[in-house]
């Protein structure tokens, strides 16, 4: 009753290159049985070439690579029953139903629920008799996830499951997820939101350049900055303000002037604000805006990089 | 969160349904082909109704016209009995400047003028076989009304076969034709299509059976097969009467072979395209000039000497010969070996090539 417990991905030094962009660059991952694992990074950053390595799509340079406890080189059959997979931007076929797809998928696999069943989880029981080129795009990424279930999967893929969504769609499909991730599936999904790794996600490992460049679950990631809020604001005259006097305002961690927008990190927001508002009115900064948040994934990039997730 | 909890349940307990021979990943496959195809009303079109529509026109425009009767003309009445006297002959009797207008325009083929001196001049285009011939009629019946005795006896007996009519030649070109072009874009184009919308990818992402995949469009071919050939053959039995001399068996199978072949040519086409662009130009490439050398609406045999062997090599020529010498000559297995060998290469060889650089995503 009590195996060992085999963690559901294991990848070790994992290197990819293209012709001239190292894609992947010793990349070390475990993600444990039953979570919900993020690769959260910007675009580029090699969280598909990753993911597709893992999904045996992709051959890797070098490396380690362990799904499931097993291996592509000598399982590859047993391996593709047992995996669910979305890729980011398949187009399925325009022409079919939703209903003829979803069997289609379910075709392929030894057992799983029937088609109808995993079409009423991804709720698109209505549009089951609907060509696929007349859904919207929600409905395409359900439907997409529909033909990841279909195969009953002990580990779920999904590349960017909400990319492109706008936010009820993608609330929707958060929900669907978290209900797969009760039914006690193994999950790893990649994303540009930092809202979504944080609020589907156990743990978060956070992609730069081919490289994991920190790891944990998503709190304990924020608490790593030691930085609990944010502070933003602009106003007139914001440019010449003296960044040295608001440095020195207690609980102010850093200070960071741009094109008008000053933003500080904060540790305790009820000690610096006041302060920080009283110091303005000293230097004569009339404020156009002000702003305060908790620090979120997001900032946890920044913090670590210099840059966002989502460079415009 | 109850009902989160039995949709949760329900996950996990799901007991494996029973497998009918339509839930067989063959069978869906074929399926999806089958539902592409149809559900592309162009396709339809072109894969079936164009090759009536254009058997029925070149049929009609080339059909060998029954006893050709030739239009004349003359503006001298002793003439004009004379001249009525040859059943293939219209005589019509016109004033000089109605007559010499008729014969400028074409409506006539020839004039016949009687001069003051007794000749009888003819006045046609002699590089008009109508009019040379009509020259012969005329001046048969006038030089008889005139009193000439042929010294020999001559009798006719009239042929009209089927068989080598331009339409008996058409119809097995257009076959072979319409089995090389729905073959190669069916292939070429579903495939590349696939694989631009990373489709292909996916699919190959779960545990299907890769030769499942392409086994799936040939039995879809097969199918598309049996009307792409019955539907032009059939209009051309019933409508021109073109004969069916061989054994329909032989037929059936030199479709089935041709079909194979010309599927590993498009998947070859396919085999590396990710634009539906770079595909159709492959395509085009490889067809193109095969429609113009291969004797689809003319005979291959025009082309100079020292390029039949190649012509010969090719796979079109090979269907085509093997198809016209089944339908219209009735030849058996050993009169079409070599086609059917030159097929088999192109199928063999095609295969094995596209497999080798086939690109799964
Ligand atoms: N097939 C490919 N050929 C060449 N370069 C590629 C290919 N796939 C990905 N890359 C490059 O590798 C890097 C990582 O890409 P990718 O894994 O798609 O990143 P992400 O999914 O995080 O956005 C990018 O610089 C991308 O341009
Ligand atoms: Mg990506």
């Amino acid at each position: 009753m009590h195996a060992p417990p085999v963690a559901a991905l294991r990848v070790r030094n994992l290197r990819k290159s293209y012709k001239d962009v190292t894609a992947v660059d010793g990349l070390d991952l475990e993600v444990r049985t039953s979570e919900c694992f993020g690769l959260l990074g910007p675009n580029g950053a090699g969280k598909t070439t990753t993911i597709e390595i893992c999904e045996g799509l992709t051959q890797p340079d070098s490396g380690e690579v362990e799904v499931l406890g097993l291996r592509w080189s000598s399982d590859a059959g047993r391996l593709r029953q047992r995996l669910g997979i979305q890729l980011q931007d398949t187009q399925l076929s325009e022409k079919l139903t939703v209903l003829e797809t979803v069997r289609l998928f379910r075709s392929f696999f030894h057992q799983g629920p029937d088609a109808s069943t995993v079409i009423g989880q991804v709720q698109l029981d209505e549009k089951q008799h609907a060509r696929v080129g007349a859904l919207s795009g929600g409905q395409k990424q359900r439907l997409a996830l529909a033909c990841a279930l279909v195969g009953d999967p002990d580990l779920l893929f999904l590349d960017e499951p909400t990319t492109g969504l706008d936010p009820q769609a993608r609330r929707q499909l958060w929900d669907l997820i978290d209900q797969f991730k009760l039914a006690g599936k193994s999950i790893i999904l990649t994303t540009h939101y930092m809202d979504e790794a944080q609020r589907l996600c156990e743990r978060v490992a956070i992609i730069d350049h081919g490289r994991v460049i920190a790891l944990g679950t998503p709190r304990e990631l924020i608490a790593s900055i030691g930085v609990r809020h944010l502070v933003e604001f602009t106003g007139h005259a914001a440019g010449e303000l003296d960044v040295s006097t608001v440095q020195r305002i207690d609980g102010v961690r850093d200070v960071h002037s741009e094109n008008g927008t000053v933003r500080l990190q904060v540790t305790e927001l009820h000690r610096a604000v006041p302060a920080l508002l009283e110091e303005l009115g000293r230097q004569g900064v009339a404020l156009t805006e002000l702003r305060t948040h908790s620090a979120t994934l997001e900032d946890v990039f920044v913090a670590l990089t210099g840059r966002h997730l989502r460079d415009e | 969160m109850n009902d989160r909890r039995a949709i949760a349940d329900r996950l996990r307990t799901e007991a494996p349904v029973p497998r009918t021979s339509s839930e067989h990943p063959l069978g869906q496959l074929t399926l999806v082909r089958i539902r592409e195809f149809i559900r592309e009303p162009e396709a339809l079109f072109w894969a079936l109704f164009f090759p009536v529509l254009l058997s029925a026109g070149l049929g009609v425009a080339f059909r060998n016209r029954p006893s050709e009767v030739l239009k004349i003309a003359t503006s001298t009445p002793p003439l004009a009995d004379a001249l009525r006297n040859e059943r293939l002959l219209d005589v019509q009797q016109l004033s000089g400047s109605d007559a010499e207008r008729a014969l400028q325009t074409g409506q006539i083929a020839l004039l016949a003028e009687a001069t003051p001196d007794g000749t009888v001049v003819y006045r046609y285009d002699e590089t008009n076989p109508e009019g040379r011939a009509a020259r012969m009629l005329a001046d048969d019946a006038v030089q008889r009304a005139g009193g000439r005795a042929d010294p020999v006896r001559a009798a006719d007996r009239l042929m009209r076969e089927p068989g080598s009519r331009y339409i008996d030649f058409l119809i097995p070109g257009l076959v072979g034709m319409g089995i090389m072009g729905n073959s190669v874009w069916l292939l070429g184009f579903a495939i590349t299509d696939a694989r631009r919308r990373k489709l292909m990818k996916r699919i190959v992402a779960t545990p299907m059976p890769r030769p499942y995949y392409l086994l799936s469009f040939l039995l879809f071919r097969m199918m598309l097969l049996v009307v792409e050939v019955g539907v032009p053959v059939s209009f051309g039995v019933l409508v021109f009467g073109v004969p069916l001399r061989g054994s329909l068996l032989i037929l059936s199978g030199l479709c089935v072979l041709g079909s194979l072949a010309f599927s590993a040519l498009g998947l070859l086409v396919a085999s590396r395209a990710r634009t539906i662009e770079a595909v159709s130009g492959l395509a085009n490439l490889v067809m193109v000039p095969m429609w113009i050398v291969s004797g689809v609406f003319f005979s291959a045999q025009r082309f100079p000497d020292a390029v039949q062997p190649v012509i010969k090599a090719l796979p079109l020529t090979a269907l085509i010969d093997a198809l016209r010498a089944n339908m219209l000559q009735g030849a058996g297995v050993a009169q079409i070996a070599r086609e059917s060998g030159t097929l088999g290469v192109w199928l063999v060889v095609c295969f094995a090539l596209a497999l080798k650089v086939f690109r799964w995503r």
